[in-house]
């Protein structure tokens, strides 16, 4: 069997030199590693731009590299959405409206502020569900790695999964969080540089941005949508049947924009934990700002491969073509990686490599670091040995460090055998984490809600998303991992996203409910002093005045903001 | 204590510029086939090869500032 991507020994060079680079930058890190604080929380020293990028990286791992590319084959500029209303606008308000009360209450992580804020029982559920999580992502995405290897390269499976591992291991345990945010800065430059060559060369192979405009058209067409509908973002949202997503205007822009995204990016750890790093309060709010400029621009090399390389699929003159899928349909999920080895040649084919191989490896570190993190302060500190010493639960760190890239490697070995399985658990997480938005927003903003409103509303949102995604189906799927479950259909939606949006919206609107019925039916518990620094009404507002204009959350959020409308203007 | 990140940066990308310089002088212009006639690994090479001289020069200039 013929491999899609040959490295020469240049390439190779690139890759070595990359990943001692990596391990030595955790060695040089290993020297400030002087307690607990250092390992998880990176001492809250780090300069504003790096916890800025590592905050975007963290989340630049497998599923957006490689996923993004596919979704702009499959859906084209509407795959923006994802950026464009989803990430941006939360990123945002978390700057603006969260992050006060994450870094003001010294809490070390977003179980903990809910300890807090609520009780003992809503931190214990989010940390457990959340630790299994982390987990299991860093093993998809150790498993998707080793996958890409030996299809691309015809590396070893076994081999591929250890050495990946190994590295990933090692520098967590010598540099902590730091070395984790260090590495994920470092692979963001190489995602950019890695990648703007092969955008810049596939745009100009089609003729530039007018001509794919043209190309993409006989895509739409062939498909039976409007001609435009690859390139335009807004104008096809009427209804769910006007485009390939398989959605409308409302479930993208409440679903979508509000629920998951402000879901994602406001309440998950992994995220929040690189901006909690920063080295002042302004420093952690302009975190997610700074990280918003960015990101906004990620579309253009993340999505706009998908939309070439499926232009160029259509064009039968170009000799490109994406490997066939197990059900006969092309492979959207190889996008990137035959691109790269279509347009590059060896030398730069060895830079974009290591930067997907980078993306994958940070996308597990990101986990693993989160998870150390959340292990070790919510659930051991907390629930099996509290009161020991600093050096106790550095330790611990390092031992939890251990285990969780062990339990990773079980995962992507589980991955390997048991598709179905990864399939139902990522199944089970969304239904866990869609009602997390509305306990926090309430938490934050409205003082009478109280511990057992909190946990009863999370056990409700998840339960109700489950009951959706039992009763409702996509369409042309048969009962089962995706839906109508429960013997009964009730809707059935155009598109598995579509039903995605609604399951998160159905989750959130039932959590925020139970959490107001309840808490106004049982009694508050804090007290307003207890509260202060976790709820809005109740904490002083931070004073930014004395800083110049460009450093001011609201200003720096009102031009992102301002930015993200004009470019969804642009590509409407 | 942390140290400046963009030290390694700036030591990374230079050595890949260099590394890809030094390659795309050298290299057989075969090989440029793929990438449409550019000799890309010469012209993204002296690209990183500045930003990492940028990086090194910010870094060293913030470390004499101290």
């Amino acid at each position: 069997m013929t491999h899609p991507i040959v490295l020469g020994r240049i390439d190779y060079a690139i890759l070595l030199l990359y990943f001692l680079f990596v391990l030595g930058i955790g060695w040089a890190l290993k020297r400030g590693m002087k307690g607990s604080t250092e390992f998880f929380l990176s001492g809250r020293s780090i300069p504003v731009w790096i916890t800025g990028l590592a905050f975007i990286s963290a989340n630049l791992g497998a599923q957006e590299v490689i996923g993004m590319a596919a979704s702009g084959a499959k859906y084209g500029i509407m795959t923006s959405h994802f950026y464009w209303i989803g990430a941006i606008p939360a990123m945002v308000f978390l700057g603006i409206f969260m992050m006060p009360f994450y870094y003001g209450s010294r809490s070390r992580s977003v179980p903990e502020y809910l300890k807090l804020r609520f009780d003992e029982k809503t931190r214990g559920l989010n940390a457990v569900s959340f630790a299994v999580m982390t987990v299991f992502s860093s093993g998809i995405s150790l498993y998707a790695l080793a996958k890409l290897l030996e299809v691309l390269l015809g590396w070893d499976f076994n081999f591929s999964i250890a050495i990946s591992a190994a590295i990933v291991l090692a520098y967590i345990c010598l540099g902590g969080l730091t070395s984790a945010i260090y590495n994920e800065v470092l692979q963001f430059f190489m995602i950019v540089f890695g990648f703007t060559p092969l955008v810049w060369l596939g745009l100009r192979d089609v003729g530039g941005w007018g001509a794919l405009k043209e190309k993409l058209i006989g895509v739409a067409t062939s498909q039976h949508f409007a001609p435009g509908t690859w390139t335009e973002s807004w104008r096809h949202v009427g209804s769910p049947g006007e485009n390939p997503m398989g959605v409308e205007w409302f479930g993208l822009a409440m679903g979508l924009g509000f629920v998951l995204s402000f879901g994602y990016w406001c309440t998950d750890f992994l995220v929040v934990q690189r901006a909690m790093a920063a080295n002042s309060m302004s420093a952690a709010r302009r975190t997610p700002l700074i990280a918003a400029f960015p990101k906004m621009m990620f579309p253009f090399i993340v999505i706009l491969p998908g939309m070439i390389a499926i232009a160029l699929v259509q064009d039968p003159h170009s000799g490109f073509t994406l490997p066939a899928s197990a059900d006969g349909s092309p492979n959207y999920n190889m996008v990137i990686p035959m691109m790269l080895g279509h347009y590059l040649p060896s030398g730069l084919l060895g830079l974009g490599f290591t930067a997907l191989m980078a993306s994958f490896m940070s996308g597990m570190a990101g986990n693993v670091t989160a998870f150390n993190t959340v292990w070790t302060y919510d659930i051991y500190q907390s629930y099996f040995a509290p009161g020991k010493s600093d050096h106790h639960y550095l330790w611990m760190g390092r031992a939890a460090t251990i285990f969780g890239v062990l339990l990773s490697v079980i995962a992507a070995y589980f991955a390997a055998k048991f598709n179905n399985i990864m399939d139902f658990l990522q199944l089970v997480f969304a239904f866990v984490n869609a009602p997390l938005f509305g306990t926090f927003l309430l938490g934050m903003f409205w003082k009478r809600a109280n511990g057992h409103g909190a946990f009863f509303g999370l056990l409700a949102g998840m339960l109700a998303a489950a009951l959706h995604h039992g009763l409702t189906l996509p369409i042309g799927e048969a009962a089962g991992i995706k839906g109508g479950w429960l013997g009964t259909v009730v809707h059935v939606y155009p598109s598995e996203m579509g039903q995605n949006f609604w399951t998160a919206l159905v989750a959130w609107s039932t959590c925020m409910i139970v959490t107001i019925g309840v808490s106004l039916a049982t009694a508050r518990v804090k007290t307003d002093q207890d509260l202060t620094g976790l709820v809005y009404s109740l904490t002083p507002k931070p004073a930014d005045q004395r800083e110049p204009w460009y450093k001011k959350p609201v200003v720096l959020g009102l031009i992102v903001l301002a930015a993200t409308i004009t470019l969804n203007l642009i590509f409407a | 204590m942390n140290f400046d990140l963009r030290l390694p940066l700036g030591i990374i990308f230079s050595l890949f510029g260099g590394i890809f310089v030094v390659y795309g002088l050298i290299s057989d212009p075969a090989i440029y086939a793929r990438s449409l006639g550019f000799n890309v690994n010469l012209d993204w090479g002296l690209v990183l090869l500045a930003f990492g001289l940028i990086m090194l020069g910010l870094a060293l200039k913030a470390r004499t500032r101290r």
